[in-house]
Order: structure tokens, then C-alpha cells, then sequence
């Protein structure tokens, strides 16, 4: 009875899964397979030269080169939020709600104005070196929009939210004596730190570090707005191929592997997790 | 802690971390009330790009339809998801597979369903349009509300439900009377946050939507002004934008504290 | 793919998405500020004509969803001239009813006969014009006059050039550079454009296909690649901007309206075209648009300050067509895209 209820109340949902979600994605991954018809469109003969492609040295470099991008984004992103984080959880109890909700705001509002922002800021008449010439540091800035490092910057800006919030949950956790104890049997800060904080938290970090990851690999709209075209991410050659070079097929095929990546990433958080609660039984 | 040194660094971490993260906002809202309407000088405050903004069709059409979409996304999330939190807790026994059905529209890199779904789209043939951006934005929806749902009803004790029937009520009336009350906050609250995350989506609803203005969006709309050249209007509506986000937002977490982490 | 198209017709039903999605609404796409603004609802004024404008940034993103859509959903779209003939070889261009553009005769002889599409068959040239070099004499320390200039600026301008992105006319400016054809599909002579333009890419502040007027007025970027009508939008803002068509020449490109076969509004896409080959109407662009029109009573009618204020609206068709014409490279495609993909990601 119980069941079936369960199964009734299940089954819209599922379906609407099932049909716009696991179809659509099963149907890319067939695309992958198969060649791309001249001018775009699906010439429908098998092959592996789409995952090949993905492989060979000019999009394999790409895929290096936006994963090293992507993981500074996460290594930054991780080391600042889990920063925030830790310092929020030490902030009094009644003010914790409020400062976590303060330095979440920012990611429920719209990606794109966040980005535009930056432009605002960065650009060569931009505010920061409106405000250099202001201080009479004129001239001493390089260029800053249109770099690597304005796309870094705006990933790590969209992204930052979700680590503190990550990064919050297991540090609020805590117990505090447990430090203090560590304090008590004469384990430095940074022992007890090391020791106890750390692993305690650490699944949390990695959970936020791998969303970051994902996120920053595959996204399309920062590199585009703040590289200035110039550099290209696993998103941007995935929206090119769909959008402008139309082919299909080996952005189906990019797509695949950006999903192979994420999914070894989630595992080996897992393994961080697991790793995380083996750490609590010792502690 | 004491105000020792550790408290410093704590305080200055907050304050680094929280200029980083409104700094930019903020010179966006200045902004939006320079009567230039350019970051290079300051003129005076004024509204007139409020005004303006309230006057340019193509920003208030792209405004009405996103919120159509998010109302609609909304609408039929609301309902799939709830019914797919209780169902999913109402089961004895737990399912991976469907753990993992239910889990991966948060997780799917948002580019990897926005062209899934363009390949299926376009590959049957199926028109696109608003309808094609509603449907994609409740897979992800759906997922949140179960989640938020969910959470709320870890701590249900089913055994009430089986009480109130034993008692003799209806099934309908056990679920109005007894269990919509307890996960009501959490419906609200994830209604709230899928209407939220809708509003925004911009990369799904850049690849679904239609030919036409009939379908652009208002993050849509954000693209092309960014793109193509901005005008100042764009503070304003950045401005307003931020402003909705926040009263939905605050309105979610009163609703529902412990599920959105807060 | 017989099957999909089985499900696609179940699914439309059961969707209940049928047919009604082609609305009377004429849509036409086209480039953001390519038009009159005001021309869309006067051509409705005057026709009755329902009709709604949708914007690409660029060629390729219209083609994309062109093909994505099968040619649904649109009714005339304007695209640069090896894209029509792209869309004619997927068939999914309709072959034009001269007897519903009698305006076609207003066109110049010359964009009757261009090469992509002589006699018109399947596009209609809307504007057309040289690429070059838009600059601001303020700030470059002598004025350029080769592409040169551009791949490998003086010590003053690094960090403030710009290119344009699009496979086509990035690849020009290095084809051009060398002397070579735009339409050059030799691997070696790629290869060696591809490098010369990493090494260009070295000294850019970024590339950019819409606001590299914009960046030029606030003097985030001194020298650009340029179509010459976008140029203008720079002069009529700055006194110190200047367009010049460097010494190894410049490509002629053709902007067109094609007509779609799927359109479902296929008397009254006939009608806007021909709407906006009228004498007053094309002159009317011309003015908004500040790009040169191929309607010959049209420009004879432009007002004569104009022409001394943007001096590339003075360009003659006899000088236009003496640059070569972009075509669609057909296989050879792949080759460009890659070489692009290769420019693009160099560090």
C-alpha cells in the first residue's frame, strides 16, 4: 500500500526526468558517434574520429589548459570560503545566520549582471583605474580586462558562495571543546588545525571544490565576456560547436568527456567524505 | 574567542572576503542613480534610468516572459517535486538509481543539458519557444523542491499517518490534514528558490528558446545588452534584479531556516 | 532519420504543440543596429504586415540555430554573403519570385551580378563594403596604412588593437597581409597565416565582432579591424577616428536577405524585401546604419554631408568590386575552423 502509494506519487516526476533529462542526454552521448554533415547537421554513419578528436593535442591542450584554469578557480575559491567560512563559524552564534546569509546573497542574484559588473570594473577606463588615477598612481596599472586573470577573478566571484555554504555546514559542526581539549593536551593552533578541524571538515571543502570545478569547466559566459574572447574553455568550445561551428557531434563528444570528469570528481569526493567520517571514528 | 590576534585575522578574513563579494554589486547600484549613467564621472543622482528602464519594451517583454517561465517552471515543480519528495520517503526501501535520477539535475553541468536538450528539440522536430524553456527549467526545478522537501520530511514520523487512518480518517484528509501542514513551509520555500534559480538561469533558456523575441528572457536580454553594448539602463535593471532576488530569498529562509543551510 | 521524425510528430501531438507555432507574425533576423530602428513598424504601417525583429551577434550564430531548427521559425534572415550560399546548398534558401521585388531593379548592375549569386536566385544584397583599419589618430603614434599595422603594432598600441573573431574575417586580415586570397585554402599558406596571427594575438587587447567601436570611443583600443559601416558608428562619436582600407586591400563583403523555405510567410517575407529595396526605404538605412546600400537611386539620393562625414559612404561599387569577394569554402571549412580553434587557443 505504501508502495504503490509512493510509486503514484513518483511517477510524474520521474517520467518528466526520464523523458527531458536521461533521453536527451543518452541521445548526445549517441551523437558523439556519428559524423558531422558538412555545413552542420548529423551525418548518420558511425565513427570514432569525434572522441579521437577530443583526444588530439589542439583540444586536448584546450581541456588542459581550462581544467588548469578551473582548478585555480577551486583551489582559490576553496582556500578563501573555507576561510570566510571559519571565520563566520567563530563570529558569536547569534550573528553566524546572518553573516552566512549576507555572503550568500550575492549568488542567488543574476550570473550575468555579477560578470557585467566586473567589466565595469576592470576595463581600462574602469573604475579601479579611475580610482588609481585618482590616487595618482595613472599609468601604473597593466591591463586587466581581457585577461586570464579577469576571468579568474569573475569565476571565483560567482563561485565563492558555494564553498563558504560547503564549507560552513561540517565547521558549525563542530564541537568546540573538541579543539579546546586539543588546546588542553598541548597541541599548537595549527596542530589542532591540522589535525582535527581540517579532516573534520575536509569533506565539505572537497564537496565545494568539486562543484567549483564543474561549474568553472564548463561554463562559457565569463571566459567570452571577461577574456575577451581569448581564451577557451571546455564551455566555450562545447556552446561553439552547437552555436557557431555547428558540429554537433564533437561538441556531443566534449560534453561526454566534461561528464566523464565530473563524474570521477564526485567519486573521489566521495572517497574524501568516507575518508573524512574514518577520521572522525580516530578522533 | 578572545579579541587576540587570531580575532583580527578572523575579522579581517570577513571583511576581505565580504568587499570582495559586494564591491562590485555595489558600484552597480551606485551606478544605476548616476544621472551620466557613466562609471567614469559622477553628475548627480537622478532615476531617470529607472524611468527609462520602464519604458524600453524590449527589457519589459523580456521581463514578462521570464517571469511566465519561472511561474509555469514554478507551477509544475512545485507539484512534481513535492509529490516526489513524499513518495520518495514514503518508500521503505531506498533506490540508488532513483537517488541518483533525483540527484543529477543539480549536479549536470548546466551547458551538458542545455544541449541535450537543443539535440532532442531540434532532432524531433519539436518547436521551440517558452514552452521549451519551461519544460527544460522544471528538470532542474523539480529536483530542488524534492530536495528542500525532503528535508523537511526526514523528520516526519510516519507512524501519525498511519494513526490518523487508523482512527478512520480518509486518506485525503489524513494528507491535507496532517502532513501538508508540517511540509507546507518547505513547499513555500522551495517554490521560492525554484522561482529564484528560474529567474536567473540564463545557459538552458540560451540554447532552448525559440526564433523571436517572443522567447528571450530577461538573463537572455542581460546577454545580448552585454554583448552588443551596454546602456546604462542596465544598472538600473541590475538594481532591481538584485532587489527581487533578496526578498525572495529572505522570504524562502524565514520560511524554511534549517533546509537552505542557514 | 525516418524515426526521430515518427517521435517528433507523436511527441508535437501529444504536446499538443502542433502546428499553430507558425505564427502570421513575419520574423526577421538580423544585426543588432542594422536596421532603422524605427523600419520594422513602419514596414507594418504601411503593409499591414505584422513583423517582429530578432537579433544575432554574428553569421555563425544564426546559421546555427537556422540548422538546429531545420530552417523553422524564421522568415528572412540577413546574412554576409557565403552564408546565403551556405543556405542554398542546404536548401534550405527559398529561390526568389522576382515578379514580387520589382524593386530589384533599383539595385546597381554590378549587385545584380555578384559571384556568390548572380542574378539573384536566392539573396538580395543589402549592404555591402570594404574591412579595414578604424582608428584613432589621437592615439596612434603615425597613422596606419597596412595590415601590418595591425598584426604587429607598434610598441605604443600593444594591449590596444582589436581584431574581429569570426572564422572568415580574422583569417582575412592574415590572408590579405600576405598578399594571398581570402579565399585561400592552401594548408601550408593556413598554417603560416595561423602563425602570424598567434603572433598578433600576442599584442591584442581582445577580439571582438560587436563593440570594437565602443572600445575605440573610449580609448580602451587605438587601432581595430573594422567593417567600415561600423567604423562610422565611431566617427559620429569621435572626431579623431578614421577609417582607412590598408595597401594590400581588403575583402568585399556582401550582407544579404535571403528568404527561408520553411517560412510560413513567404508573400509578405517577398513583401519586406522588397519593402526595403524602395529608393527611400534602402537611402533610410543607409542614413541609420551608416553602411553603404547597393540601390542606386538610394545612394544618389544620400545626402551629400554624409558623405563628407563618413568618407567610406563614399566608396564606389567599381572600387568595391575590385576586391575580392568572400565565398564559401565548402570543405575547406573544416580546415579554417581548425585553424581559428589553433589561433584561439594559443597562449
Amino acid at each position: 500500500m505504501r508502495d504503490r502509494g509512493s510509486a503514484f506519487l513518483m511517477a510524474p516526476a520521474l517520467a518528466w526526468l526520464a523523458g527531458l533529462m536521461v533521453v536527451p542526454c543518452a541521445l548526445v552521448l549517441a551523437l558523439a558517434f556519428f559524423r558531422r554533415g558538412l555545413y552542420g547537421g548529423i551525418d548518420w554513419t558511425f565513427t570514432l574520429e569525434n572522441l579521437a578528436l577530443v583526444f588530439d593535442p589542439l583540444y586536448g591542450g584546450i581541456l588542459l589548459n581550462s581544467a588548469r584554469i578551473a582548478g585555480l578557480v577551486a583551489l582559490i575559491a576553496a582556500v578563501a570560503g573555507y576561510a570566510a567560512a571559519f571565520a563566520i563559524v567563530s563570529r558569536p552564534r547569534h550573528w553566524q545566520p546572518v553573516l552566512l546569509f549576507l555572503a550568500v546573497l550575492p549568488f542567488w542574484s543574476n550570473y550575468l549582471i555579477r560578470t557585467y559588473a566586473w567589466i565595469v570594473l576592470l576595463n581600462r577606463e574602469g573604475l579601479i583605474v579611475q580610482a588609481a588615477r585618482w590616487l595618482g598612481r595613472d599609468g601604473a596599472l597593466p591591463q586587466m580586462l581581457y585577461t586570464e586573470g579577469a576571468v579568474i577573478a569573475g569565476l571565483v566571484y560567482a563561485y565563492l558562495p558555494f564553498v563558504i555554504l560547503a564549507c560552513y555546514a561540517p565547521l558549525s559542526r563542530l564541537p568546540r571543546d573538541l579543539a579546546e581539549a586539543s588546546r588542553d593536551l598541548g597541541g599548537s593552533g595549527f596542530t589542532t588545525f591540522r589535525r582535527i578541524t581540517l579532516p573534520l571538515t575536509l569533506p565539505g571543502l572537497a564537496v565545494g571544490a568539486v562543484f567549483v570545478f564543474v561549474l568553472s569547466v564548463g561554463n562559457f559566459v565569463t571566459p567570452a565576456l571577461l577574456g575577451g574572447g581569448q581564451f577557451q574553455m571546455v564551455g566555450t568550445l562545447v556552446y561553439a560547436q552547437f552555436l557557431t561551428a555547428g558540429d554537433w557531434p564533437f561538441g556531443a563528444a566534449l560534453a561526454m568527456v566534461l561528464m566523464a570528469v565530473m563524474m570521477l570528481l564526485l567519486v573521489a569526493q566521495t572517497w574524501v567524505a568516507e575518508r573524512g567520517t574514518g577520521g572522525r571514528r580516530d578522533a | 574567542m578572545p579579541d587576540s590576534g587570531a580575532g583580527r585575522l578572523v575579522l579581517l578574513i570577513l571583511a576581505a572576503v565580504f568587499a570582495f563579494l559586494y564591491v562590485p554589486i555595489a558600484v552597480l547600484v551606485g551606478l544605476s542613480f548616476n544621472a551620466s549613467g557613466l562609471p567614469t564621472a559622477w553628475t548627480g543622482f537622478s532615476t531617470r534610468w529607472y524611468a527609462a528602464l520602464l519604458q524600453n519594451g524590449e527589457i519589459l517583454g523580456a521581463a514578462r516572459n521570464t517571469l511566465i517561465v519561472a511561474a509555469a517552471s514554478t507551477a509544475i515543480a512545485t507539484l512534481l517535486g513535492t509529490a516526489l519528495a513524499v513518495g520518495v520517503e514514503l518508500r521503505r526501501r531506498r533506490s540508488r538509481g532513483i537517488e541518483a535520477l533525483i540527484f543529477a539535475p543539480m549536479i549536470i553541468p548546466d551547458i551538458v543539458l542545455a544541449i541535450a536538450l537543443l539535440s532532442f528539440f531540434s532532432l524531433l522536430r519539436i518547436p521551440m519557444g517558452l514552452h521549451t524553456i519551461v519544460m527544460a527549467h522544471v528538470v532542474f526545478n523539480l529536483a530542488f523542491v524534492c530536495a528542500v522537501v525532503r528535508a523537511r520530511l526526514k523528520s516526519f514520523d510516519w507512524s501519525i499517518v498511519e494513526a490518523s487512518s487508523d482512527l478512520g480518517a480518509s486518506l485525503v484528509t489524513t494528507w491535507v490534514r496532517v502532513v501538508l501542514p508540517v511540509i507546507a513551509p518547505a513547499i513555500v520555500a522551495g517554490a521560492l528558490l525554484a522561482f529564484t534559480l528560474s529567474v536567473d538561469e540564463f545557459i538552458i533558456a540560451f540554447f532552448t528558446a525559440g526564433a523571436g523575441r517572443a522567447s528571450i528572457t530577461l538573463p537572455m536580454q542581460v546577454y545580448a545588452m552585454i554583448r552588443f553594448g551596454v546602456t546604462p539602463e542596465i544598472n538600473a535593471l541590475a538594481t532591481l534584479v538584485m532587489g527581487a532576488s533578496l526578498v525572495a530569498l529572505a522570504l524562502a529562509q524565514r520560511l524554511n531556516r534549517r533546509t537552505l543551510g542557514a | 532519420m525516418p524515426p526521430f521524425r515518427t517521435l517528433g510528430a507523436a511527441a508535437t501531438l501529444v504536446l499538443g504543440l502542433g502546428g499553430s507555432a507558425a505564427a502570421q507574425t513575419l520574423v526577421i533576423s538580423n544585426w543588432d543596429g542594422y536596421m532603422a530602428p524605427d523600419a520594422v513598424a513602419t514596414f507594418t504601417a504601411q503593409t499591414g504586415i505584422p513583423a517582429e525583429l530578432v537579433l544575432h551577434a554574428t553569421n555563425e550564430e544564426i546559421m546555427g540555430k537556422l540548422i538546429a531548427s531545420g530552417g523553422r521559425g524564421y522568415d528572412v534572415v540577413f546574412v554576409s554573403s557565403p552564408f546565403a550560399e551556405i543556405l542554398n546548398t542546404l536548401g534550405l534558401a527559398e529561390p526568389l519570385d522576382h515578379a514580387k521585388i520589382p524593386n530589384l531593379a533599383n539595385l546597381y548592375p554590378e549587385a545584380r551580378a555578384l559571384e556568390h549569386d548572380p542574378g539573384n536566385v536566392f539573396s538580395v544584397p543589402y549592404a555591402w563594403g570594404t574591412t579595414g583599419l578604424c582608428y584613432r589618430a589621437d592615439l596612434v603614434p603615425e597613422a596606419p596604412d597596412s595590415w601590418a599595422d595591425l598584426l604587429s603594432p607598434d610598441e605604443a598600441l600593444r594591449g590596444r588593437t582589436t581584431m574581429l573573431a569570426t572564422d572568415r574575417w580574422l583569417l582575412a586580415a592574415g590572408l590579405l597581409a600576405r598578399g594571398w586570397s581570402v579565399n585561400e585554402t592552401d594548408p601550408d599558406k593556413l598554417a603560416q597565416v595561423r602563425d602570424d596571427l598567434i603572433a598578433a594575438k600576442r599584442t591584442l587587447l581582445a577580439y571582438d565582432d560587436t563593440t570594437f567601436y565602443a572600445k575605440l570611443v573610449s580609448g580602451e583600443a587605438a587601432l581595430v579591424q573594422a567593417w567600415d559601416g561600423w567604423c562610422n558608428y565611431a566617427i559620429a562619436e569621435s572626431d579623431a577616428v578614421r577609417y582607412v582600407i590598408p595597401k594590400e586591400g581588403s575583402d568585399l563583403w556582401v550582407d544579404t536577405m535571403v528568404i527561408l523555405k520553411q517560412s510560413a510567410n513567404k508573400e509578405a517575407a517577398h513583401a519586406f524585401v522588397n519593402w526595403m529595396l524602395d529608393a527611400d526605404n534602402h537611402r533610410w538605412a543607409a542614413e541609420n546604419i551608416l553602411y553603404k546600400v547597393p540601390n542606386a537611386p538610394a545612394m544618389a539620393a544620400l545626402d551629400a554631408e554624409l558623405i563628407e562625414a563618413f568618407p567610406n559612404m563614399g566608396i564606389t561599387p567599381a572600387e568595391l568590386l575590385s576586391y575580392e569577394q568572400l565565398r564559401d569554402v565548402g570543405e575547406a571549412q573544416r580546415a579554417y575552423s581548425r585553424t581559428v580553434t589553433e589561433i584561439m587557443a594559443a597562449q
